[in-house]
């Protein structure tokens, strides 16, 4: 492999030291919802100054993949993603956690996160110069498709009601709409309020939508919050293993999927994670139930999540063009220590990257024993808390959380709102997710198309920029494949049954 | 105790330096002690973009001349809107200042009532600007600025421009490009200047109108003209728009600002500390490999004749684009 000889370097107590801190701090930090990835990298920078450019890297990627990994805490005990990118995770990891097995998920989830982080660092390592050209490939009109092609997936995250799941999407496009608008600049939808202007943020809306309902319901009904079950299992490792043994395909699907999303500076680990849901459950096999507590829903959302981590630093550090929110931190940070990215980089100061690159990969390693720990202790502390401190705990880092995203108050307000909101539709069959789906894509969706209609204009080749362009041809397929495969396969069935009736 | 007669050393030696340059020095001895605690620093963009950067550069320097730490936060939103109308009802005591830039403070009151107006925001210092600039790949046809004219002026319209946002310095650059030109190119709005140099760099785009920045920061791009008086002397190669004949000088100019309440000495001292971190040769020689351009217009008079000239050239402009009524 490429730059072994860096591996000693990266070895340095030092670096062993803080890629441990990195990682205890940054799952820490990614399990309370509104704590984001983003902003723990933000908070180490001025740290990092006084470190060698490899440490002050390593400890920024080890919190970074801590972060990501951490989201699945909430996710899985609280039906609340502790970041974006986890949203994927509540699908089948809440569900898991009501029947009891809570801890069973966790521990599914961190072995999905290190496979997928491990996949994400090594093509990283191996393949950065070369990968860094899908950053390039795709334009506007492919961002476009590929946030229709997420929206696509409320088809299939809709179960009972496909009415419903459309409608809360579309009412998520709709809030995406409010504030100043991404790229024209226009304002839309404030009514004359000065608070609107700032939009609604997507973290707040996330706490809000998943979390306050939880709350409520945890108020309002008695028993336990999660079934628990007696005694002590461990961390049911064996287990585990030998689920995502048998789903391994799913595991490096997902891992890859999250590579190559995590690349795309205008994609993330949302859409990372979703993609490679909906392709989990595209292909499931008989008797897999996903949405009711189906392990390799967790698989596929972690993975493709950890993925991105490696994934994004690949255009940060071949082309200075960073492939997710901390990534831009990070950039900003090496900027300041006088290293210039690009693809010279892998070339000139191969020692940095590589001592770096290892570094990310024993980070990652180390978050296997580490998270394990963490996510035991995080079990029993939720199962075993009585209500009467769990929800007050609870909704006091929704509000933190929701505050210290932006630092704006009016965050916590459109938070609270938004979670009563959710909860009155809640008690009418409407889920959260296709809401924060349309929230998180109609931005990506509208931006692409404008570019990619002025352009099209300007060029006179409006079908051509559309229709004509092959990433954009085989993202429409797949969309189309994704929407329409359940009812041909059905129809296909029917067919076949008759034919065997007769 | 230690740290307070430290800070006195370091105050003195920062009035010293002030006097010395021939600010307006300062006797009141009740603020002798001024800075005795970290400095909060608000940035009202997200971290890692370009003001944050620059934050986190004049950071260190800021420590090392003065001994307090600037503390840097954000508070993002509507382009920069959340914060500055927030910025008056901040303590103003001298621990508290923010980041703000042009055109942003300029255009956003006159489009709608983002709850400030530009004249409310008690401007300190301003301190570099991003020129902007016209970028092309390295394997561009366009060697220089003469060709992309001729382009443009062969195929009206199917010239493309991408660029950060609308309103914005680029936007408005292009518009003056248009004009001065006697071209019609197209624009296309990108979400932040990275977003539109990936666009540039993945041909989405024939050009970028970015800033000097972007030459200094991604590799496999050029430079044809910069909108400065004279050339970056990072790129000493480059001509400025105005040797070809297009007067324009623009791009992104960032300053600092503190709340209404602060005290006058405050501004005073804060300003000179700015000011002396601005004039380290150190982060000078930083600041041009990163491509900016410093400028030096200091609270009073200077800050608000180059405000109301910068305020009136780029009402214009935005009133050409359609940006403003």
């Amino acid at each position: 492999m490429a730059g072994f000889e860096h591996l000693l370097t990266a070895l340095t107590p030092l670096n062993l030291a803080f890629a441990l801190f990195g990682v205890v701090a940054g799952t820490v930090i990614g399990a309370i919802p509104g704590l984001t990835a983003t902003m723990s990298v933000a908070v180490l920078v001025p740290l990092t100054f006084a470190m060698p450019t490899s440490s002050a890297l390593i400890l920024m990627g080890a919190i970074y993949t801590g972060a990501i990994y951490g989201g699945a805490y909430s996710a899985i005990l609280l039906n609340t993603p502790g970041t974006p990118s986890a949203i994927a995770t509540t699908f089948d990891g809440y569900p898991l956690a009501k029947k009891g097995d809570g801890d069973y998920a966790i521990t599914i989830a961190c072995l999905a996160s290190v496979i997928g982080g491990l996949v994400g660092a090594v093509a990283l390592m191996t393949l950065a110069p070369p990968l860094s050209q899908v950053a390039l490939a795709f334009g506007p009109v492919e961002y476009f498709w590929l946030a229709i092609f997420g929206l696509s997936l409320i088809a299939a995250l809709s179960e009972g009601s496909l009415i419903k799941g459309v409608a809360g999407g579309a009412l998520g496009l709709l809030l995406s709409c409010i504030g100043v608008a991404e790229v024209a600049g226009d304002v839309r939808m404030t009514f004359g309020s000065q608070t609107m202007l700032s939009g609604i943020q997507i973290v707040a809306a996330l706490i809000g939508l998943f979390c306050i309902p939880v709350l409520i319901d945890l108020v309002a009904q008695p028993g336990h919050h999660l079934k628990v079950d007696s005694g002590s299992r461990g961390f049911r490792l064996g287990e585990a293993v030998r689920y995502l043994w048998g789903d391994k395909i799913n595991a490096i699907r997902s891992a890859v999927i999250g590579t190559v999303v995590g690349i795309l500076p205008g994609a993330g680990g949302s859409i990372a994670s979703l993609v490679s849901y909906s392709e989990a459950q595209r292909t499931a096999k008989p008797g897999q139930t996903y949405g009711k507590g189906e392990p390799g829903g967790i698989i596929a959302s972690e993975s493709a999540n950890n993925a991105t981590v490696g994934g994004g630093f690949i255009p940060t550090l071949v082309l200075g063009i960073p492939g997710t929110p901390p990534d831009a931190v990070i950039l900003g940070a090496l900027l300041v220590q006088g290293v210039r990215t690009g693809p010279s980089l892998f070339a000139n100061q191969g020692e940095i990257v590589y001592t770096f690159i290892w570094g990310l990969i024993l980070a990652t390693i180390l978050m296997l024993p580490t998270g394990l720990l963490i996510g035991r202790y995080a079990y029993r502390t939720i199962i075993t808390l009585p209500k009467a401190l769990l929800v007050p705990a609870i909704a006091f880092m929704t509000i933190i959380g929701s505050y210290a995203i932006r630092n704006n108050i009016s965050d916590v307000i459109i938070m609270i709102v938004l979670g009563a909101f959710g909860w009155i539709i809640g008690r009418f069959g409407f889920t959260a997710s296709p809401i924060v789906l349309g929230l998180i894509l109609g931005p990506i969706a509208e931006s692409g198309f404008v570019q990619a209609w002025t352009i099209g204009r300007a060029t006179e080749n409006q079908m051509g920029m559309f229709f004509g362009r092959p990433i954009s041809i085989a993202i429409i397929v797949f969309t189309l494949f994704t929407l329409l495969s359940p009812f041909v396969l059905a129809r296909l069935k029917k067919i076949k049954d008759q034919a065997h009736a007769d | 105790m230690k740290t307070t007669r430290r800070s006195l050393v370091m105050t003195g030696a920062a009035l010293a330096f002030a006097a010395g340059l021939g600010m307006t020095a300062l006797s009141a001895p009740a603020q002798a002690e001024y800075p005795e605690k970290p400095i909060s620093y608000i940035i009202p963009f997200g971290p890692g973009g370009e003001s944050d950067i620059t934050a986190r550069m004049q950071q260190p320097f800021f420590k090392d001349k003065f001994n307090q730490d600037l503390v840097i936060s954000y508070k993002p939103g509507a382009g920069g809107a959340v914060g500055w109308s927030g910025l008056n009802s901040l303590k103003g005591d001298g621990y508290t200042m923010m980041g703000v830039n042009l055109p942003h403070i300029v255009l956003q009151p006159q489009q709608k009532d983002v709850g400030y107006k530009t004249d409310e925001i008690t401007m300190l210092y301003w301190f570099h600007y991003t020129p902007d600039a016209i970028v092309v790949t390295d394997d561009s046809p366009f060697k220089t600025l003469q060709d992309l004219i001729k382009f443009a002026k062969e195929n009206p319209g199917k010239m493309l421009f991408s660029g950060s946002g609308k309103g914005t310095a680029p936007h408005l650059a292009k518009v003056r490009f248009d004009k001065l030109a006697g071209v019609k190119t197209t624009y296309v709005p990108f979400k932040g200047t990275g977003a539109s140099v990936a666009a540039l760099m993945g041909k989405q785009v024939t050009a970028a109108m970015a800033f000097t920045t972007v030459a200094a920061n991604y590799e496999k791009t050029r430079l044809l003209a910069v909108a400065m008086e004279k050339r970056h002397p990072r790129f000493p190669d480059v001509p400025t728009f105005k040797e070809l004949g297009i007067d324009i000088v623009s791009g992104a100019y960032r300053g600092i600002a503190v709340p209404k309440s602060t005290p006058e000495p405050i501004r005073q001292k804060l300003t000179s500390m700015i000011k002396a971190v601005n004039e380290d040769p150190a982060f000078l020689k930083k600041m041009e490999e990163g491509g900016f351009a410093p400028v030096d217009y200091a609270y009073g008079k200077s800050a608000d004749d180059f405000l109301s000239k910068f305020a009136e050239e780029v009402t214009a402009a935005a009133k050409e684009a359609g940006m403003l009524k």
